[in-house]
């Protein structure tokens, strides 16, 4: 058999890459290989429907198994590439079997960020969630949990509170920084989280430095933070974040910067090798990097690199987008936030519904809205155009964004 | 199984069992319908599940929320009044035989 397109990585990434190369007419063979036991599934839901039993495993699947087969796209699942041979084209399997190839795809996803304390990695009752299996684990931990406390009030850590409240739980997140997502969003859509979960039930401490993580009987009990308070905790969640999974790309000698470094087109320092979703650092045009840990940065991503592996160009250039459901209210959000320098409101925060438009130097850097999706999609066309409303118009409700898109 | 007739950008029909409780829009992503891109997985975060609601059976099917209106104003194909975002709708045993048509572009 002739070598064919091998990828690395059975998550959104490996999946879009494999069928953007049919849609493309690729006719060699394709293999996928995910160290997971399931072929591609649906994370977002892992931290919001499916911990709730609303939405269930095979919800979760991508595509139907035989959908897969028929596509002609092999997918090898809990199998791990060990070792790749870029000088002759070959990756290496945890079972020794070796795999050569012409084009590589690296979608290593990302691993979560262990919390650097005694116990962390031996008390019972402890988790990160990043997998099924973690959602399946801390489902069934909140089936007799008491006292849930959540390390992180980033994206991940505040959905599962808001999961945890639901099905009636204590709830106490402890974060470090002084307000809730404060890597992304601006005070007062911290301010705006603060009042909903505190709102809800759960007890929110900010600044917390947790110190120690107090066990009985090889069991999590509590948590202390350096100020000497102590949270009594029977199920822990740690969501500190991700570290991408870079470490084979490295040992090969692709160039990797906190990620593996990738081109717009999705290519890494080996024309035979392209790099997509968390695993990878994008350059941008200014030299420096930018991580993006995102289902558009996945999808966009991969079909960039189906395209290089056949020799074409797409530019992924679009606006980053992410979203984030917490309790009723939906957040989402377009272009990057850092670096603002004005922050307007759109609309009443007591309704539930509105948006914040973020500016720098004049001009239009990002939104969030919150249960406000027609301002996000018009958003998102702001981006594609390079069009800017002033920081006059996107506060003004009785101004029609929309005219600026005509 | 309830049942749903997909009908693809190229008039190609498919006759796909949808299990009671899943939307329209996993069934065919599950069994790989052409026409739909389903970006976000199915949070109403994305407009790339458009369909337009063909038949009899467009009635049966629970009107839209607010969200979802406010998402389908940004569909990238022509909005009718039978457009919908196919992972709002969940199957239910009244559905069995709808017929859900793609657009033929979702971005």
């Amino acid at each position: 058999m002739s070598a064919g397109m091998v990828i690395i990585g059975a998550g959104l990434a490996g999946l879009t890459a494999a069928e953007t190369l049919r849609a493309e007419g690729y006719e060699g063979p394709i293999t996928m290989i995910g160290d997971e036991a399931y072929g591609p599934y649906h994370r977002p839901p892992l931290s919001k429907g499916y911990l709730l039993g609303e939405t269930q495993e095979a919800q979760l699947i991508m595509r139907a198994p035989e959908l897969i087969a028929k596509k002609n796209i092999s997918m090898k699942v809990g199998a791990r590439v060990t070792a790749i041979d870029r000088a002759a084209k070959r990756v290496t399997l945890t079972d020794g079997s070796t795999l050569d190839y012409a084009g590589l795809l690296l979608c290593t996803g990302s691993r979560l960020r262990p919390l650097p304390l005694p116990g962390a990695d031996t008390l019972k009752g402890i988790f990160g969630l990043r997998s099924l299996d973690d959602s399946k684990a801390i489902a069934a931990a909140l089936e007799t949990a008491n006292n849930v406390v959540v390390i992180g009030g980033g994206f991940i850590g505040l959905e599962v509170a808001a999961a945890a409240r639901k099905k009636g739980k204590t709830v106490t997140v402890l974060e470090a920084a002084d307000r809730l997502m404060a890597r992304v969003v601006a005070p007062l859509i911290s301010s705006f989280y603060y009042d909903l979960h505190t709102g809800n039930g759960a007890e929110v401490v900010l600044g917390a430095m947790v110190s120690e993580l107090v066990g009985k009987d090889g069991h999590i009990a509590a948590v202390k933070t350096k100020d000497g308070r102590e949270f009594a905790a029977d199920l822990l969640i740690v969501g500190i974040g991700i570290l991408p999974n870079a470490e084979i790309a490295q040992a090969a000698g692709i160039e990797c910067n906190g990620g593996i470094v990738v081109d717009a087109c999705s290519r890494t320092s080996d024309p035979a090798v392209t790099a997509a979703g968390d695993c990878t650092a994008r350059r941008l045009a200014d030299g420096s990097f930018r991580r993006l840990e995102s289902v558009q940065n996945a999808v966009e991503q991969a079909k960039s690199a189906a395209f290089a592996l056949l020799g074409k160009e797409r530019e992924f250039n679009a606006a980053p987008w992410f979203w984030s459901d917490q309790y009723d209210i939906k957040l989402q959000m377009v272009g990057l936030t850092a670096g603002f320098e004005q922050v307007v409101t759109r609309g009443d925060p007591a309704t539930k519904k509105f948006s914040a438009f973020y500016f720098k130097a004049g001009k239009l850097i990002a939104i969030d809205s919150l249960n406000q999706p027609a301002e996000h999609m018009s958003g998102r066309k702001f981006f594609d155009k390079g069009v800017s409303p002033t920081p006059e118009q996107a506060a003004d409700t009785a101004f029609a964004l929309n005219t600026l898109l005509a | 199984m309830p049942n749903v007739t997909y009908i693809e950008p190229n008039g190609n029909q498919r006759e796909i069992d949808v299990p009671a409780g899943w939307s329209v829009m996993q069934s065919a992503m599950s069994n790989g319908v052409e026409g739909i891109e389903a970006e976000c997985g199915g949070s109403c975060a994305c407009a790339t599940c458009h369909c337009y609601i063909e038949g009899d059976l467009a009635a049966a099917v629970p009107a839209a929320a607010e969200n979802e209106l406010a998402m389908l104003d940004n569909v990238v194909a022509e909005r009718k009044a039978n457009s919908r975002l196919c992972c709002q709708i969940k199957m239910t045993p009244e559905l069995a035989g709808l017929v859900v048509r793609f657009p033929d572009a979702q971005s």
